[in-house]
């Protein structure tokens, strides 16, 4: 087949916001090009654990999307759940500490004032939860909607699906520029030859920064790097995707030097997720051992069984970060014809769903599905972000 | 601060023997690091040394065995070396995690117990540190899936062997041997030789490809005795020898009950009506070897495809690696036979030796010129082996056409389980195009072995699916673990590091 040289709306990047934003845009009715610029899933949609969180999410703008999403996820998407594994597997937070517990408890009356399912666990009945968690902590919180889903599974079957209604996916296609009338944006230039499109959709992850800089526009997304580890398979050892409470501090926080807190979890295939660690240290493709090692030391501290449980495989990507934790989605007004859709840091996969209908209903000019002022991409631009119409 | 040794050597077979006791020889400081619990590898596996010394009428050394007397010769130069105190011998122990020290650093090597022992220590990883490292890790068989080649009774080539060499027994008593290449003759003699009636050879190539290979053969001329001999044992034991043949579907229903043997066309395609059922209670696969490329990997190292499609390590012709401080020797560097990898061994210890003697004294002594003739001797010697191993690359390739004899139920990847179905529907369904795409999306290579038994397979498939030929980011995506092998998470945790201190405060709990 040849290379497409038109589109209604070309999305850059094939992962899983790309993927969900072909799929939404081409049930919209629009005609699709997706470019990637290796294979598909092959950025931080395969190096990640496949989260669909809302746990770990203050109240405000992100649990919203990640509400939205869930009803997406849960709603028109269910149909499709069993070929990405969507297990509504619950998550549980665990405080150490009573100090910790009690700060817990605060963010749950906040999360559950904002429509959030939570129910907080004495420390007594933890165990009645998870059996093999180390007796000894204070409390916790469980999160009945948290969810869990094979990440390469959404991005390739959302594409497929995307394909079946007409879009056409190119891998191994860089974007090189973009072809451009005045300020507005026309099409883009690639590897592979141009294509000339109304809208172009920047789903490109944690190089979206780079993408936008070749718009001529500042989107200040940043790699942060975290690492998960695979132990070998074994019977059902954790039943919920199981965390410290202080995971919450560390998403949220912006050092730049490395955190690490246990989040551990078990897999279908009866292998166990563990991670989580966060350092910005760019796109450094070093294997650190240290890292590993911190993160063992506390995953063994939540669930003690796992000093005797061999890790088979580590692997790290790069987390898309923007400096004020909230993702870009939306119309660039620097740039008329260029929406953004990236920056999701750690949450994308749980985020995608409701990122690609924003941006469908705001290509096709139909009404939002949630208010998504605050991921104006425009935000960064000082004298800007007060002026211009949002999304 | 842990003492810091001039060379560590990874493995001690055939090439890394001979680097640890060449490199001792020159009076570097050596760690020999091993898997196995006594040094040979896998060409010179041999049973339990203890056991055999106690009960010498059972356990003759050197039964079966092929250039023995360079072994036993090895080892009582390495035992020497040991009592004297100039190289350290850690067998019984696998290196997990390699980090290369770079220019000038020393290189960390992060070790595990090779075999759980109960009761052993696991809070103790252990490490070396080494100013060099010279991987030599070996290979092994490489697998091609067939249908019910996950049967019990259906082994490697060389695991048949290794039972032979390792334990004196078999694992059968008819079997059916098949694949490519000169391997399956050794293990066809051996089994005969230890009473297993080997009711077929099935070489899926034509015999001019080897037998008469010339160009290299005539250069190899020890190869082609060898030749000669194994045609005399093959006829003494009446072993017929089938060309164009190949081994395309395994039947039995709780072990391996017969096979059915098909004759191949030039392309590997099963030529339709030829196929013969032979019964069976041990069919023996090999179709060359692939080179155990983990810590090559993950030192970060250039690779390239060999003539076998094989992954290796990239050299130069002092057997160092694109990475400062790592060379790498033996069958990582292109599948060449025990012979060529004592002589690469030999080769990059004494290349590790000039270099450091160059850099101690900053000029030429006394000892440099005859090792700069021994070096361009034995540079001269690894280019005449490796002419003739990629002479027999080229006459054993492995079929082109091999996916034809798979059934969409044939297990591609045994520990997940990942049938041939399910790659095809990957492909077709999800686009799949290239070796990383199907793991993701598939599975292939992600259990407990990480894709040592089925990644070549994949990586074909993979190819075969984008009609192209397999390519390196094919072959490096079912090779890179970066676990070279596994851990438990206590010996992780229970891990010391020099420049810890910017972290370790971050390692307790932080409630």
């Amino acid at each position: 087949m040849s290379f497409p040289r038109v589109a209604d709306v070309v999305v850059i990047g094939g992962g899983a916001v790309g993927a969900a934003c072909a799929f939404y845009a081409a049930r919209a009715g629009l005609s699709v090009v997706v470019l990637e610029q290796g294979a598909i899933a092959s950025g931080t949609s395969s190096a990640c654990e496949g989260n669909i969180l809302v746990s770990d999410k203050e109240a405000g703008p992100e649990l919203s999307l990640a509400q939205y999403s869930q009803q997406l996820w849960r709603g028109e998407l269910a149909e499709f759940g069993h070929l990405w594994e969507f297990e509504s597997k619950g998550g549980l937070v665990v405080s150490a500490r009573p100090g910790t517990q009690d700060n817990l408890a605060k963010l749950a009356q906040r999360q559950r004032a904002a429509g959030i399912d939570v129910e907080l666990v004495p420390g007594g009945e933890l165990l009645g939860l998870e059996p093999h968690l180390n007796p000894r902590m204070a409390g916790g919180a469980y999160y009945p909607q948290d969810a869990q889903v094979q990440p390469m599974l959404v991005v390739a079957h959302l594409l497929r699906l995307a394909r079946g209604m007409g879009a056409v996916v190119e891998p191994h296609t860089t974007v090189t520029g973009f072809l451009r009338r005045g300020d507005a944006v026309t099409g883009v230039a690639t590897s592979r030859g141009s294509i000339d499109a109304p809208a172009v959709v920047n789903a490109a992850g944690t190089w979206g920064g780079a993408i936008a800089d070749l718009a001529r526009v500042s989107v200040p997304v940043l790699p942060r790097k975290g690492y998960v580890m695979v132990t070998e398979p074994l019977p059902v050892m954790v039943r919920h995707k199981v965390y410290a409470a202080e995971y919450v501090d560390n998403v949220a926080s912006s050092d730049a030097g490395l955190q690490t807190s246990p989040v551990v979890e078990g897999t279908g295939g009866g292998t166990i997720l563990i991670g989580s660690s966060r350092e910005r240290v760019g796109f450094d493709r070093s294997f650190d051992p240290r890292v590993l090692s911190a993160m063992a030391g506390k995953a063994i501290g939540l669930f003690p069984f796992l000093a005797q449980v061999k890790a088979l495989r580590g692997y790290f990507g790069f987390r898309p970060y923007c400096p004020d934790h909230l993702p870009v989605i939306g119309p660039d007004p620097r740039a008329p014809g260029l929406w953004h859709a990236c920056g999701h840091e750690g949450a994308g996969i749980g985020l995608s769903a409701g990122t690609g209908a924003l941006i469908a209903a705001s290509l096709a000019g139909t009404a939002l599905g949630m208010d998504a002022t605050a991921f104006a991409p425009e935000r960064f631009d000082a004298h800007l972000a007060t002026e211009s119409a949002h999304v | 601060m842990l003492e810091v040794f001039d060379v560590a050597v990874v493995g001690a077979g055939p090439a890394g023997l001979a680097a640890a006791v060449h490199a001792a020889d020159a009076g570097l400081g050596v760690a020999l690091v091993d898997a196995g619990s006594q040094p040979g590898g896998q060409f010179w596996r041999h049973p339990d040394e203890a056991a055999a010394a106690a009960n010498p009428d059972q356990f003759r050394e050197g039964a079966g065995q092929h250039d023995w007397k360079r072994f036993t010769d090895l080892r009582t130069r390495l035992n020497r070396h040991r009592g004297a105190g100039r190289l350290v011998y850690l067998p019984g122990r696998q290196v997990w995690l390699i980090e290369p020290g770079g220019h000038g650093g020393a290189a960390t090597l992060r070790l595990a117990p090779a075999v759980d022992v109960p009761g052993s220590d696991a809070a103790e990883p252990g490490q070396v540190r080494a100013a060099h490292v010279i991987l030599c890790p070996g290979g092994y068989d490489r697998q091609l899936p067939v249908p019910g080649w996950d049967l019990p009774g259906v082994m490697a080539a060389g695991g048949a062997q290794a039972l032979l060499k390792g334990n004196r027994t078999t694992a059968g008593t008819v079997a059916v041997i098949g694949g490519t290449g000169p391997f399956l003759l050794p293990v066809a003699t051996g089994l005969a030789g230890a009473g297993v009636k080997v009711a077929a050879i099935c070489e899926a190539n034509s015999p001019t490809g080897w037998l008469g290979n010339l160009a290299g053969a005539v250069r190899a001329p020890e190869k082609a005795g060898e030749g000669l001999a194994y045609a005399a044992a093959l006829a003494r034991h009446r072993i017929p020898y089938k060309v164009r043949t190949a081994v395309t579907e395994i039947h039995g229903t709780d072990r391996v009950e017969a096979v059915t043997i098909s004759r191949l066309s030039p392309d590997g395609s099963v030529l339709a009506g030829t196929g013969r059922r032979i019964a069976c209670d041990l069919v023996a696969l090999g179709w060359g070897f692939t080179a155990q490329l983990e810590l090559v990997l993950a030192a970060g190292a250039q690779t390239a495809v060999d003539a076998d499609g094989s992954l290796i390590a990239v050299v130069d012709n002092r057997m160092a690696s694109s990475v400062p401080g790592i060379s790498v020797a033996g069958e990582a560097t292109g599948v060449g036979g025990a012979a060529m990898a004592v002589v690469e061994g030999e080769l990059a210890a004494l290349c590790v030796a000039a270099g450091a003697g160059a850099a101690e004294t900053a000029r030429p002594t006394a000892a440099q010129p005859e090792l700069d003739r021994r070096i361009a001797r034995l540079q001269r010697e690894r280019a005449r082996l490796r002419e003739f191993a990629l002479a027999m690359h080229r006459a054993n390739p492995v079929p082109a056409r091999w996916h034809g004899w798979l059934a969409p139920e044939t297990l591609v990847c045994r520990c997940e389980e990942v049938d041939y179905g399910t790659l095809c529907r990957a492909h077709e369904e999800l686009g799949a195009d290239d070796a990383r795409s199907l793991k993701s999306f598939a599975r292939p290579g992600m259990g407990w072995c990480q894709g040592r038994v089925c990644g070549y397979a994949t990586a074909s498939i993979a190819a075969d699916f984008a009609s192209r030929p397999v390519s390196e980011a094919d072959l490096r995506a079912m090779s890179k673990r970066t676990l070279a092998a596994p851990v438990s998470l206590g010996q992780l945790a229970a891990l010391e590091f020099d420049d810890f201190d910017d972290i370790s405060a971050d390692k307790g709990s932080q409630e």
